[in-house]
């Protein structure tokens, strides 16, 4: 990639000091010096630690390693990390990133946004960003409520959600952030939880291998002001009933005794009882991480368990991954085909322009 | 009859037509013919802020004013001596402005019943057939039934021919004003090199606009206008947008550092964004955002990435990327904040001049985040004001505001342009890699003896650290709650922008004597016209000077002493007064305002008038 032009006076990029070798670093490594301040319990902590994990065996260098956030209990997350980092302000890490792949696309950029951060506030650049595809990560800690604020509903709160500031009851029709990144031509979806470490860093790591612009929704439990709100999904009493580990090529099967399927008839996913009889694995939905009309289809199980009858369980993994240029290296493109075409750029050509004439 | 050339020592002419009329393409034609002729000039484009107003109507007039000649020229020109109106509506906007005897060139056809009513002429009336132009020179030609006519065998439809006429008028302006069509000609064969019938349409129209002039027996004088006495060198003609955009990409060479350029278009600003995009080939990156916050949030983090960060807008845009431009100012970071002011506030006038964003650049911001301010004072000003707002964010990493206006953006001027040789470099610093076995912690937020701290960008070995919009502890950097810490960290931030006064010039006085009765304190885009009545004063013997501003944060460290160098301070501005503000604030010095907001530039006879009024109070003996 053509990143040096006019080239960068910085003699001290890593891919140009000598060797260029990195020291393999545990976890703890990860860790910044400065003390974690969520609440006890919170939700966030088990993100950390997994990402701090992830990194390690990832062999991350921590040097070529960024974290950009916006404001919240979340985007806090940043100041924990021994990597480069940016807690921006409330919305806008996306944009922030954009600037700075655009800069130095050699580095491993990762947003770290909440639901009120990332699709209240900053929304618009949420959408933008991934319809641009740019090489990042973005990790949403979807937790339905304002945390920092002191426990406001969110936009992915549920309607007649009260809060102080809805003692009556919200009266807005939450967002789905997945479909939404869907309609925005997202070319990486899925969604995990924080109480399940071993599916998070699973979903981390593939998030990561994703060249494109990765969104990661990870349902996090904030104890202090919307507790339990993602339980029925995470916990495990009603966790098998109520989600759907998806599998690339792998039939949609859950349930406690993995007794449950579902199936499409005709457009319409159903559940089906696989111990019954009438239909067996073969007759399943095979998931298939690069379509996109079934993933859109896959975002929108997204019925409450608790309030719905006939509910559809809640997919968990890679819902949609798909390979499309990014933007970064089309613009680096762009600028080796502009100096290409016309040549590279001459100072005083530019200033004299077309027309000058002669005072004497 | 034979024809005669008169010599005249200025011109003004004014183009005047529909928005569709191509007034803007025929004055900027005529213009850079006029800078080939030695002539100084100025121009000032007027358009709608439509871009294709109902026809024929008063709300479409687009203007281009030209003022030439063979001295020193410092504005367009209050009233033209030459009006060339394409249409009745155009004539109406523009009459009031035409000088004592000054000449109409009228196109009939644009004067139909329809055009009438359209420009609200009262029934029945026809200002080319009444004694309502009494006292002008006027020339009534048929441009559109002329155009047809030479195009009737060209194979186009009427519409396009129609699209002709501009080059019937500016080829008669040519024959009036003793010039070659060479320049004209090149430009067609340039741009239509693919189009070779609607090149030969063109070229016919346009050397049918010529032999009108010769061959008609109304027309029985040419002028002439001779070179104005400008200092030897090369020159070529420059508009304020283009020059502010071939500075940015300059200093971007003499830093070594890419440029990158987040923008949401905006009028005027847009064609900054349209121009750096064209560089590519100098490895300029433009992000067309998807609004002006993540424009400037994109500048924060190619700044932060060790690039060359510039965000350009104008005043509404300034407004919603005030919480960006506080992040970069407490991050410590460089980024270059063009606003091309326009008239406001909120949507305003978006085509019209002003300098009503001084404040907002100065104040505009929560929490005490001050930052440097820098403005041209001319199109041609633009290139330089733009590399030293480049130098000054980047050795003193502070956010630097440049300001700009519609005026400055889209005038034009003869430039003596310099070598890029000539230019100095711009010393950029990174933080360098540590290996760990350094005896001090690599200690983010520590200061030089300016109050600078370092640029430690990511991808540096041994240097991952953390910032943000929190406060941060000194030197370390760390989130600090600190009610001392705050303090000191807002003071030093402060001070960080105040020692900038000790690397920027002293203000020198433009012209006049450096102490007396009256300073002329300006700053932007009123240079030219107090340059020029300063000049007319002082020839008229009063003591009178002009000095401009460029540094108006933190201001040039002798100013107090220039101003306190005469009995009394003038200060015109497009606005209510906001510079005024600022001194009185600063020095607790009186000054007298005057203001003009009215969306156009202040002409040389108001300020005159009120100046020598000032003066003339001055002399009465009490
Ligand atoms: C411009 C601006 N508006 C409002 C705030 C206040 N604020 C800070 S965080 C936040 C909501 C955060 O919610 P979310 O993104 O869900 O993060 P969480 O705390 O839940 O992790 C708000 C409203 C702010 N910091 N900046
Ligand atoms: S308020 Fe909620 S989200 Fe914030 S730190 Fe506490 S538990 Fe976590
Ligand atoms: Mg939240």
């Amino acid at each position: 990639m053509d990143n040096s032009e006019p080239a960068t006076r910085n003699p001290y990029f890593m891919s140009q000091l000598p060797g260029g070798g990195t020291v393999k670093l545990k976890a703890k490594d990860f860790a910044s010096d400065q003390d974690v301040r969520w609440c006890p319990g919170c939700g966030d902590y088990s993100i950390l630690k997994q990402v701090q994990s992830v990194l390690a065996e990832l062999e991350a260098d921590k040097d070529n390693t960024v974290f950009i956030s916006g404001i919240g209990c979340s985007s806090r997350f940043p100041y924990y990390m021994n990597t480069y980092g940016m807690h921006s302000i409330h919305g806008r890490a996306p944009a922030v990133a954009t600037g700075l792949k655009l800069a130095n696309p050699e580095l491993d950029v990762w947003i770290i946004t909440g639901d009120g951060d990332g699709f209240s506030i900053g929304g618009n650049h949420m959408i933008h960003a991934l319809r641009r595809n740019l090489d990042v990560n973005i990790l949403l800690f979807n937790n339905q409520i304002y945390g920092l604020t002191k426990g406001q509903y969110s936009p992915t709160s549920e309607v007649n959600k009260k809060t102080k500031s809805t003692p009556f009851g919200s009266l807005d029709h939450p967002i789905n952030p997945l479909a939404l990144a869907m309609g925005a031509d997202a070319t990486y979806i899925a969604r995990s939880m924080d109480r399940d470490p071993k599916h998070l860093k699973q979903m981390l790591k593939r998030s990561h291998a994703h060249k494109g612009t990765a969104l990661l929704e990870i349902y996090q439990n904030c104890n202090i002001f919307n507790d339990g709100a993602f339980f029925t999904f995470t916990e495990k009493a009603s966790k098998p009933e109520t989600t759907l580990y998806l599998e690339h090529g792998q039939p949609l099967i859950f349930g406690p005794e993995k007794n449950k399927g579902i199936r499409l008839d005709g457009f319409k996913p159903t559940v089906v009882d696989l111990t019954e009889g009438t239909y067996t694995q073969d007759d399943l939905w095979i998931h298939d991480e690069h379509d996109q009309m079934k993933g859109q289809m896959l975002t929108r199980f997204f019925d409450d368990p608790r309030t719905t009858e006939d509910y559809l369980p809640r997919p968990f993994g890679v819902i949609y991954a798909e390979e499309r240029p990014c933007y970064d290296d089309l613009l680096f493109k762009q600028l080796k085909a502009a100096k290409e075409q016309v040549g590279e750029g001459d100072l005083d050509a530019m200033i004299a322009g077309g027309t000058t004439w002669e005072i004497n | 009859m034979s024809k005669t050339t008169q010599i005249k020592e200025e011109v003004t002419i004014k183009f005047a037509g529909d928005s569709g009329d191509g007034m803007q393409l025929t004055g900027t034609l005529f213009t850079n013919d006029t800078a080939l002729t030695g002539s100084d000039l100025a121009t000032f484009p007027d358009f709608p802020a439509e871009i294709r107003a109902p026809q024929g109507t008063l709300a479409g007039v687009s203007g281009f004013q030209l003022h030439f000649g063979s001295k020193k020229i410092f504005t367009p020109g209050d009233e033209f001596d030459v009006l060339v109106a394409m249409n009745a509506a155009a004539l109406k906007a523009n009459l009031g402005r035409i000088k004592k005897n000054g000449t109409i060139i009228a196109n009939t056809d644009g004067f139909d019943k329809k055009n009438l009513r359209l420009s609200k002429y009262p029934d029945g009336e026809h200002p080319l057939e009444n004694d309502s132009l009494d006292g002008y020179e006027v020339y009534q030609m048929p441009i559109t039934k002329m155009t047809r006519e030479c195009l009737k065998d060209s194979g186009l439809g009427t519409k396009e021919q129609d699209r002709g006429k501009n080059m019937f008028v500016l080829g008669f302006l040519y024959w009036r004003y003793n010039r070659s069509l060479d320049s004209t000609i090149q430009y067609l064969e340039g741009k239509f090199s693919k189009k070779p019938k609607i090149l030969e349409a063109n070229l016919k129209v346009l050397k049918a606009g010529y032999h009108y002039g010769e061959t008609t027996e109304t027309f029985t004088t040419k002028y002439k206008v001779k070179a104005a006495p400008m200092e030897k060198g090369t020159y070529r003609s420059i508009m304020g947008n283009q020059a502010l955009v071939m500075g940015l990409v300059t200093a971007s060479k003499k830093a070594g550092l890419p440029l990158f350029y987040g923008s949401y278009p905006i009028t005027p600003a847009s064609d900054v964004l349209h121009g750096l995009a064209a560089y590519k080939n100098f490895g300029v990156k433009t992000f067309q955002a998807e609004d002006e916050i993540a424009a400037v949030a994109a500048a924060v983090g190619a700044s932060y990435g060790g690039n060359l960060a510039i965000t350009g807008t104008s005043g509404p845009g300034l407004a919603l990327k005030g919480e960006a431009i506080g992040l970069a100012m407490i991050l410590e970071i460089p980024m270059v904040i063009v606003n091309v002011q326009r008239g406001g506030p909120s949507t305003g006038l978006p085509t019209k001049t002003e300098q009503s964003d001084l404040l907002q650049a100065m104040y505009g911001r929560n929490g005490e985040s001050p930052l440097p301010i820098i403005a041209p004072n001319s199109p041609a000003d633009c290139f330089e004001v733009a590399i030293e707002a480049c130098r000054l964010t980047l050795q003193h990493m502070t956010p630097v505001v440049l300001l700009s206006d519609g005026y400055i953006a889209n005038g034009a001027e003869p430039w003596k342009f310099p070598k890029a040789a000539d230019i100095p470099e711009i010393e950029v610093n990174f933080v360098p890699a540590r290996d760990g076995n350094e005896a001090e912690p690599f200690l983010p937020y520590k200061r030089d003896e300016r109050h600078v701290r370092g640029w430690a960008i990511p991808g540096t070995k041994g240097l991952a650290h953390r910032i943000g919009g929190l406060e941060k502890e000194a030197n370390t950097g760390n989130v600090s709650y600190d009610p001392a810490n705050h303090e000191y960290m807002t003071k030093i931030r402060q001070a960080k922008v105040d020692a900038i006064a000790d690397y920027i010039p002293a203000q020198e006085i433009s012209i006049g004597p450096d102490e007396g009765e009256v300073l002329v304190l300006g700053w932007g885009s009123t240079y030219g016209v107090i340059q020029a009545i300063t000049h007319e004063l002082l020839a008229e013997g009063h003591s009178v000077a002009h000095a401009h501003i460029r540094y108006l944060n933190p201001f040039p460290k002798n100013l107090e002493a220039v101003l306190i160098s005469y009995n009394k301070v003038i200060i015109p501005e497009i606005n209510n007064g906001q510079l005024c503000k600022l001194i009185r604030d600063k020095y607790m010095i009186e000054v007298i305002p005057y203001n003009k907001i009215q969306g156009v530039p202040i002409s040389n006879a108001e300020l005159k008038h009120f100046v020598k009024g000032i003066l003339e109070q001055a002399a009465v003996p009490v």
